[in-house]
């Protein structure tokens, strides 16, 4: 150890490939990672913040028309993973990303690709609700602006209708859509964050922990959302709850610590994972 | 036996009276291991202790030395003669009092004090001298009545935190209430003198002339006797002046907070920082001449090369001055609110596939206005309030025009010649500057209000 703390404080260059070196102790992922008809290609993703590796050579398919779900304990980069699906990483200034991306296959880490573009196909559903501080209509209405998606006030009035009423919030929220946004409980913003994403139609969603505030009547309309959206689109989603795991998703991977250490169906990772953390994971006897 | 060392030992009293407080609470609960029966922590019967030392202590402390001069001075004159008394003027009586007590204080310089004076000034020593033993007894009978009456209040049962708590905040409130009296005192006497200039001159006249010439005349027959006391050229040319400043401040302000904020690299945000707080630090009236001196003569010249008249003392050169400096306000102010807008909103922004200046334009700016408007108004208050570059580079004539190439004169400037100089304090020209100081303190006191009110209503909208 002290040895490679010397080499790198000679050899700045070095750096990495000490990193590297250090990385081959961990786990490779047990499993399938790759899928017949991929969406997305991940190949040896690392991220770090800083000096703390949070993701450590993860290799995943997304693929088109599933739903995928995450899993692991607290901290193990469920989060970290999912956005650098859409490169949000980039606005976190400690953090740094390797390792190659596809979308459709064409690569999404290169330095000259326009994140613009790529985030409104790669839409993205925060774990911490954070509606912009405007109406409930302009919450919704916004991507559609951006991004010149209706031709009149009739049709945007109908987009964030819809786009309100496919999250489940419609009928809460019809009579005041001039109310701020902020205003809303926080189960209700995260049913807006939802419907904000939903309206800009994006090809992949990424879905963090999007149920974590609802009760169990606004989680049905949302897993019902997640299927009737898989028919089009392909979906990510983190998630704490195996019920809705096992409920939503075709496929399963679980982190831990920044690994992936096993990925499959969701049914065999329920009914019969091979790896002993994933099984302690799932039958409770571990986070 | 100087004041300063009589609160030197008050202080020493207290920090006894902690530590006999604090002992007397072991005491009173049976030692060290017993402190839980106390209802409050030693220390606390200690706190209350020393405020009971000191305080009242304290107190008449600085009642004695404000009233102690007026009191022997007064004691001392009723000894002298009462014909002296008689035919001395106001004036007089005055400079006998310094030469008493300067006499007294041993250092009468120049002139060989009168009988008369001499005795006064033994008489006002040996006051002097019983005065100050009486201060020390009783200083000394306070604070040990102080610390009896704690000592004798020092029970297991006694609040003494709480006690402690209250008289902490009683100190509290009679700090803050010296900045709320002093502002309300400023505000009176300003209130008063423009009462006395409105007996004067009619407030309507004041306040909707457009006459500005406050000359009174010392002889009735003078020439151009008249004084005209209409204020809406200079407040035309504050306006003026403050709109020019702003025109150029907003702006620059609010683009280079916003490129520092969200665009800039570190290694830039930096350097660029500390360089505009310099700009904040340069003292007006460096800005002033530097109005006077590079930018109204360059102004001029470029006015007349493309055929403009510009005056050299222009409303332009001063507000364009005035701009730069309030530049640093504006921008810090803005900067600091944008920062304070949440990482989460960006990101909720560049998630649905917007463009940096698309998120700062619809999301950033929206949520951080109500701070930008409260830095902008603080930023026009300080433009209005302004002097030093005005006085040197907008010019003294109080014409009502909105051109900008023009000479105009402002509020500030004009108090600030109307006070210099020697002046009658009475004149109705001397007592205009209160009228002027007082309407733009309303003035700026309604653009507070405006600002208040403003930033609550997006908070309310947004939060
Ligand atoms: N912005 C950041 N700056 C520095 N470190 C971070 C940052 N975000 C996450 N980390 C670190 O990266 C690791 C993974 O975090 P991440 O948020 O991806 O976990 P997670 O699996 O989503 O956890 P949770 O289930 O609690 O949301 C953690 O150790 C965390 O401390
Ligand atoms: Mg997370």
């Amino acid at each position: 150890m002290t040895m490679i703390v010397e080499a790198s404080a000679v050899k700045p260059a070095n750096l990495k490939a000490d990193h590297l070196a250090q990385d081959q102790s961990t786990t490779t992922t047990v499993g399938e990672i790759s899928s017949p008809n991929p969406r997305m290609v991940c190949r040896d993703i690392n991220v770090w913040y800083n000096n703390n590796h949070a993701i450590k050579h993860v290799s995943l398919d997304i693929g088109k028309n599933e739903v995928i779900a995450m899993i692991g304990p607290s901290g193990c980069g469920k989060s970290t993973f999912l956005r650098c699906l859409n490169r949000m990483n980039d606005t976190i200034p400690a953090a740094r990303v390797e390792g190659s991306i596809t979308l459709d296959g064409q690569e999404i880490q290169d330095k000259g690709i326009d994140v613009v573009p790529l985030r409104a196909r790669v839409g993205m559903v925060f774990q911490k609700p954070n509606p912009f501080p405007k109406s409930i209509y302009e919450n919704i209405a916004y991507g559609p602006r951006i991004h010149g998606l209706t031709n009149s006030r009739a049709e945007l009035d109908e987009l964030v209708e819809t786009s309100l009423q496919r999250a489940g919030l419609w009928k809460e929220v019809k009579d005041r859509l001039d109310a701020p946004g902020t205003g809303l409980s926080g189960g209700q913003q995260q049913r807006l964050c939802i419907a904000r994403t939903l309206s800009v139609s994006p090809e992949v969603i990424l879905m963090d922990e999007p149920c974590s505030a609802l009760d169990p009547i606004a989680t049905a309309i949302i897993e019902d959302l997640i299927d009737e959206l898989r028919q089009q689109y392909t979906i990510a989603i983190v998630t704490h709850s195996m019920q809705q795991a096992a409920r939503v998703s075709q496929r399963t991977a679980y982190f831990h610590l920044g690994d992936l250490v096993e990925v499959g169906t969701t049914d065999d990772i329920f009914n019969q994972p091979k790896h002993k953390l994933t099984e302690d994971y799932i039958t409770g006897r571990f986070g | 036996m100087s004041p300063s060392l009589l609160l030197f030992i008050i202080l020493a009293a207290m920090a006894l009276a902690y530590h006999l407080g604090r002992k007397r609470a072991i005491g009173v609960a049976g030692g060290l291991k017993k402190i839980n029966r106390l209802h409050s922590l030693p220390a606390y019967y200690g706190f209350y202790a020393a405020l009971w030392v000191g305080l009242p202590t304290l107190l008449l402390l600085l009642f004695w030395a404000g009233l102690q001069d007026h009191i022997l001075t007064a004691l001392t004159l009723a000894e002298l003669p009462a014909e002296t008394m008689a035919n001395l003027s106001e004036g007089q009586l005055s400079l006998l009092v310094s030469d008493i007590r300067n006499l007294a204080s041993g250092n009468l310089m120049g002139r060989e004090p009168s009988a008369e004076v001499e005795v006064a000034a033994a008489h006002y020593l040996r006051l002097q001298g019983i005065a100050n033993i009486t201060l020390w007894t009783l200083v000394g009978a306070m604070a040990l009545a102080g610390m009896a009456w704690a000592w004798q209040r020092t029970t297991p049962s006694f609040r003494a935190r709480n006690r402690v708590e209250s008289i902490v905040m009683i100190l509290l409130i009679l700090f803050s209430s010296i900045a709320i009296l002093t502002t309300l005192g400023i505000l009176l006497s300003v209130l008063f003198e423009s009462i006395r200039f409105f007996q004067k001159v009619p407030w309507t006249e004041f306040l909707f002339g457009t006459q500005w010439s406050p000359q009174i005349a010392l002889r009735a027959e003078q020439v151009g006797a008249s004084g005209a006391f209409g204020a809406i050229p200079l407040f035309t040319g504050t306006l003026l002046v403050s709109f020019i400043a702003m025109l150029l401040a907003v702006p620059v302000g609010l683009l280079s907070a916003v490129y520092l904020a969200e665009y800039a690299p570190r290694a830039v945000r930096t350097w660029a920082k500390p360089v505009l707080e310099i700009l904040a630090g340069i003292p007006t009236v460096v800005y002033g001449f530097f109005a006077a001196l590079t930018v109204a003569p360059f102004m001029r010249g470029l006015g007349e090369s493309v055929g403009l008249d510009i005056a050299s003392e222009s409303a332009l050169a001063a507000g364009l001055v005035m701009g730069i400096m309030i530049i640093p306000f504006v921008s810090s102010l803005s900067e600091d609110v944008i920062n304070a807008v949440p990482q989460s909103l960006r990101d909720g922004s560049y998630a649905l596939g917007a463009t940096q200046s698309e998120t700062i334009r619809r999301v950033i700016f929206p949520a951080a206005l109500p701070g930008i408007v409260g830095g902008v108004l603080l930023a026009v208050s300080r433009a209005i309030g302004e002097t030093m570059i005005v006085v040197m580079a907008a010019g003294l004539a109080a014409n009502l025009t909105a051109n900008p190439f023009e000479s105009v004169t402002t509020v500030t400037v004009q108090i600030v010649t109307l006070l210099t100089g020697d002046q009658e304090f009475d004149s109705a020209k001397t007592l205009a500057a209160f009228a002027l100081g007082l309407t733009l303190f309303v003035v700026t006191l309604i653009l507070n209000v405006i600002a208040l009110h403003i930033v609550r209503k997006y908070r309310e909208q947004y939060d």
